[in-house]
């Protein structure tokens, strides 16, 4: 097993120098261990590593990752909302049952990946969403999961670590699949273009201004 | 890895194997890149050497040891983005050719039907625009492949489109952090989320999980996924 070698003075969190981690090639770490094991992703575990590939602009990708839990935020809160109050049952109720699960655990990955990058998680925004019944309901979260997916798309040629790609491009992915779902139980189409386009984090944060409360 | 849930699907694909469909035949339409021919010696030259895991969608727990070199290397597509490009390209001409087989087949109809022209149609403009960028890029573009799927009622088709799909978007999602250009990526981005929508799509229709990894979806490698599409390329 190789020790891990960096200087300690470029580690946030020099205490994890001391964690051995097999000589493998980060491709190979990413694609074996971390994205299998699902709940953290694995980032915990190879952190000193992102932790060097970061020292060169770790800010950006903080920032962008603080862009996604802000969103991964709203969604958890309107799905927790709406397992209260949005009147589904049946499929639907499942459905969004599943969703909630899936962005949950998004807020907890994210808010640990920050934090192992040395970053400070935002905190959950006060939110308000108002629909007067299911379809209304459904109708926003259709609004909500095509937003994320924009979002993610738009903003993963920005990141800098491939690490933090490869967990946009695992998270984007899962919204894409939300948003196909949430369209078939509106009668929408689950893929109304054969290129899924994109949204700047302005036209995000503007689309989302209407649920964010001051 | 895919799971051949259904035995008419399973032994087809038996049948289609045993009939000489080989790696060796794969890598040979591969655009005829000049590490092909280094790529297949280096191989021993037939898939009788693909020593890809067994455990599940990720995971190259032997890349290093295999014989076929890195398990999520598309160099025998071509270098760098162009390699990865003209892979995609490869994958997209197939599912378009499966879409397009399935609606000859004449076995859906109403919003199944409807469905599945959808998804045949945007995977032709997948086809499309690889071809494009892969051009723009300077670089020929993989060649249409031979294929052939079974067909055999729509249950069948449904769960192999499903395992397509979904086999599909964790193609994409393996590659995206080997992509070097940020038009290539930003490219490849916008097509794996419409997968991930065609996947979850199937997955309803068959009143599967439309999240089958849970909240965060799994990459597949190069290998396996040109592995599991061996079959159906005569």
């Amino acid at each position: 097993m190789t020790e891990l070698k960096t200087a300690t003075d470029q580690m946030v969190h020099p205490e994890l120098a001391s964690i051995e981690i097999d000589g493998q090639e980060r491709s190979d770490f990413l694609m074996k261990g971390a994205l299998a094991a699902g709940a953290i992703f694995g980032l915990g575990a190879i952190s000193p590593f992102v932790r060097n590939a970061v020292a060169a602009s770790d800010q950006g990708d903080i920032e962008i990752l603080n862009y996604a839990l802000t969103l991964e935020f709203l969604e958890s809160a309107f799905y927790k909302e709406g397992l209260k109050r949005a009147g589904a049952s049946g499929a639907l109720k499942e459905l969004i049952t599943t969703i909630s699960t899936d962005e949950d655990a998004h807020v907890a990955a994210l808010t640990q990946t920050i934090k192992d990058l040395g970053g400070k998680p935002v905190k959950a925004p006060k939110v308000k969403f108002e629909y007067a019944d299911t379809a209304a309901f459904t109708a926003l979260a259709q609004t909500l999961e095509d937003t994320g997916v924009s979002a993610y798309n738009g903003v993963a040629p920005e990141i800098k670590s491939k690490d933090v790609l490869a967990a946009a491009g695992s998270i984007v992915q899962v919204e894409a699949r939300h948003a196909a779902a949430i369209r078939l139980q509106n009668g929408d189409s689950p893929s109304p273009d054969a290129f899924d386009p994109t949204l700047s984090q302005e036209e995000v944060l503007k689309a989302v201004q209407p649920f964010l409360v001051k | 890895m895919p799971e051949v849930e259904d035995k008419e699907e399973a032994s087809a694909i038996e049948k289609m194997q045993s009939s000489g469909v080989s790696r060796r035949k794969l890598m040979s339409m591969a655009g005829g890149s000049v590490a092909l021919g280094a790529f297949l010696a280096a191989c021993g030259g037939d898939d009788d050497n693909s020593s890809t895991s067994s455990s599940g969608s990720t995971g190259s727990n032997g890349s290093s040891s295999s014989p076929m070199g890195e398990d999520n290397s598309t160099a025998m597509f071509g270098e760098g983005d162009l390699g990865i490009l003209n892979y995609a390209l490869t994958l997209e001409y197939l599912e378009t050719a499966f879409y397009a087989d399935v609606i000859k087949s004449g076995l859906f109809k109403g919003s199944d039907l409807e469905a599945i022209k959808l998804f045949g149609s945007q995977e032709a403009d997948h086809v499309v625009a690889l071809t494009d960028a892969v051009k723009g890029a300077g670089g020929k573009p993989a060649p249409k492949p031979k294929t052939e799927f079974p067909l055999n009622n729509a249950q069948q088709v449904l769960k192999l489109a499903s395992t397509v799909e979904n086999l599909g978007a964790a193609a994409y999602l393996g590659q995206a952090p080997r992509i070097k250009s940020p038009e290539v990526l930003a490219a490849a981005l916008s097509i794996h989320s419409v997968e991930a929508r065609h996947a979850a799509a199937l997955n309803t229709l068959l009143g599967k999980t439309i999240v089958p990894d849970g909240p965060f979806a799994k990459p597949a490698e190069a290998g396996m996924v040109l592995n599991a599409v061996q079959p159906f390329i005569v």
